[in-house]
């Protein structure tokens, strides 16, 4: 009876667990694999087996970092990350608090407006967009991704911290304005402080989406040193008809690492706040 | 003096100079805050939409202000068979994807409810694909489709012997456009496991003890209270993910360009090619445009479709 549960329950739930996982993962081991195979053996399945490697080679790696702009692109996309982030974590937290606990006539249709944003894809905006760069000079500029990443960034950002900002007790901005502190610290001191999960999960949130962000860094930068890491990689490294797949994959491997650094230290974070956003 | 200062917060409250007044006047206050927030918006969301559309009815190319021409892109756009295609691609791979992630999503989810060690990290694991930049992870799709060191073939030919030959999988239309869905569908798992196995730990148990008491099965645990519960987070879900497969770029982009033979073209593959590409700003902004009509349909669908049978099916679940 018991051995019997225990297979239904092997069948029925750790089997099919344990073909997601493998498929979910394989293409980073794969990735992964390459990025340290000696060309030999990346292309020849006969004499070796293919999932193993036998003589690992940061040859790959150190073509990519020393042979190719690469450095330089790992550094453009923080860079655009960073400010993004920043400036949609400022316009974001403000206008969540406006919406959320300021409470003007009409703050409701602000919000679902902000939140319709959303709903407007990048595909949708990038001709346009590209013409409104030109015109602003700032083609082929990292500050153009800067500005134009928040398009997306601040309706997620501010869906989120609104779901937060409702989390705190409105008693305790209320004694704070009996005893006399004005709006602006108490924003500071109290609203703040206590949205800090928030503001963390949304930064978290932003800085993945602006190092993911491609169509917008393909439309708008044309200089090789300009690109951003997903872009680079597509444009710069595929040439000819040899692909050099070893230093492709270490490339896709080292643009990924930071994201998932970054994800792995706050995770929790991040799967609660997803999670959260859902149940609103 | 020394009597303001010792008294209260209050006290010197009393004299704030006019700059923290006017910041402590409501009306005034709100505007300041949502500033930033609804000038980015505007400056780089709502003009750039109103001037696509705009473009979408003129003849701009790069570097040439465009005339007014009013439908005729448009015009072109239907007699156009790469356009045709992309139409036809675009609906296909929106529903074909959409719905492999969301059947298998939803069968990772209910997976994942179930109480196991290492719940939470699995649950970590899991979500990778999602958070890995999709280019880099199409660059890995690409290398596993090669033509000739193809991981699948290997494993169809000289693992399993299911296969004589190596597998061609982007040399031609039909095998690429569904290497393409197969990598979104890849792609978009977690997102739609994660978010559906929120809602599926809002359900009260007490719904499924009752359930079992009257001796229901588990199938019929699933159709009558899993099913119906999860509705209204399905549509909110399905609305998202059909919006942003049907305006996918990046996969395609980086898997086959819009090749072999420009079968595999999204409606968004081709705006860049007509529109950035090749310069025609005009006709890229209308195949753009184009996509309207098709986000407006899908989503009134997903939502409304599944948010009226939720209506249907009453609120005695509650």
């Amino acid at each position: 009876m018991a051995w019997d549960s225990g297979l239904r329950r092997l069948m029925m739930i750790y089997l099919p667990l344990g073909c997601f996982v493998l498929i979910l993962l394989f293409p980073f081991y794969w990735m992964a694999i390459t990025s340290f195979k000696p060309n030999a053996e990346l292309m020849n399945y006969r004499e070796h087996n293919p999932f193993w490697i036998t003589s690992p080679t940061l040859a790959h790696i150190k073509h990519l970092l020393f042979d190719t702009a690469y450095p330089r692109w790992l550094w453009t996309t923080m860079l655009v990350a960073i400010g993004a982030t920043t400036l949609s974590l400022i316009a974001s937290t403000l206008a969540a608090y406006a919406i959320e606990r300021l409470r003007f006539r009409g703050s409701p249709y602000v919000g679902l407006g902000i939140y319709m944003a959303y709903l407007v894809p990048p595909s949708i905006l990038f001709i346009p967009l590209a013409t409104v760069v030109v015109q602003f000079g700032l083609f082929d500029s990292p500050l153009a991704l800067i500005l134009v990443y928040p398009t997306f960034l601040v309706p997620f950002c501010t869906w989120l911290l609104i779901g937060y900002f409702k989390s705190i007790p409105y008693e305790l901005e209320e004694c704070a304005l009996v005893d006399g502190a004005t709006r602006l610290q108490i924003l500071r001191r109290i609203t703040l402080p206590l949205a800090v999960p928030g503001l963390i999960s949304a930064g978290i949130f932003s800085f993945t989406l602006s190092w993911n962000e491609f169509i917008y860094a393909l439309a708008f930068i044309q200089s090789g040193a300009n690109k951003t890491v997903p872009v680079a990689i597509l444009t710069e490294l595929v040439t000819g008809d040899v692909y050099q797949w070893g230093a492709l994959m270490a490339g896709s491997l080292l643009g990924s690492l930071p994201v998932a650094i970054f994800y792995s230290l706050f995770v929790d974070y991040y799967v609660s706040s997803l999670t959260g956003a859902v149940k609103e | 003096m020394s009597v303001t200062t010792l008294s209260s917060p209050v006290l010197v409250q009393r004299q704030p100079n006019w700059l923290v007044r006017l910041f402590d006047y409501k009306p005034f206050l709100v505007v300041m805050c949502l500033a930033p927030a609804i000038g980015l918006l505007a400056v780089f969301l709502t003009y750039p939409l109103g001037l696509g559309i705009w473009l979408a009815f003129t003849d701009t190319t790069i570097g040439r202000k465009g005339e007014f021409i009013g439908l005729e892109n448009f015009q072109y756009l239907l007699t156009d068979s790469l356009w045709w295609n992309a139409v036809f691609y675009s609906v296909v791979y929106t529903a074909i994807a959409t719905f492999g992630k969301f059947a298998l999503g939803f069968w990772l989810a209910l997976l994942l409810n179930n109480h196991f060690p290492f719940k939470s990290l699995l649950r970590a694991i899991i979500l990778l694909p999602w958070i890995v930049p999709t280019v880099l992870s199409a660059l890995a799709f690409w290398w596993i489709y090669d033509p000739q060191f193809s991981i699948i073939s290997y494993l169809l030919v000289d693992i399993l012997h299911w296969r004589t030959s190596n597998i061609d999988f982007l040399g031609s239309p039909w095998p690429a456009r569904f290497s393409l869905i197969a990598a979104n569908i890849w792609r978009g798992i977690p997102f739609v496991a994660i978010s559906l196995l929120a809602g599926l730990q809002t359900i009260s148990p007490s719904l499924y003890e009752a359930a079992m008491l009257d001796g229901a099965s588990a199938w019929q645990r699933f159709r009558y209270i899993t099913f119906p519960m999860m509705l209204p987070i399905l549509a909110i879900v399905m609305t998202f993910s059909i919006i942003f497969t049907f305006t996918d770029f990046q996969l395609v982009y980086a898997i086959t360009r819009g090749g072999p033979g420009n079968s595999t073209h999204l409606l968004a593959t081709l705006a860049f090619q007509r529109g950035i590409a090749g310069g025609e700003l005009g006709e890229g902004a209308a195949i753009a445009v184009s996509m309207i009509p098709f986000l407006v349909f899908a989503t009134l669908f997903s939502y409304f479709g599944l948010a009226r049978r939720k209506w249907q099916q009453g609120e005695a679940n509650d």
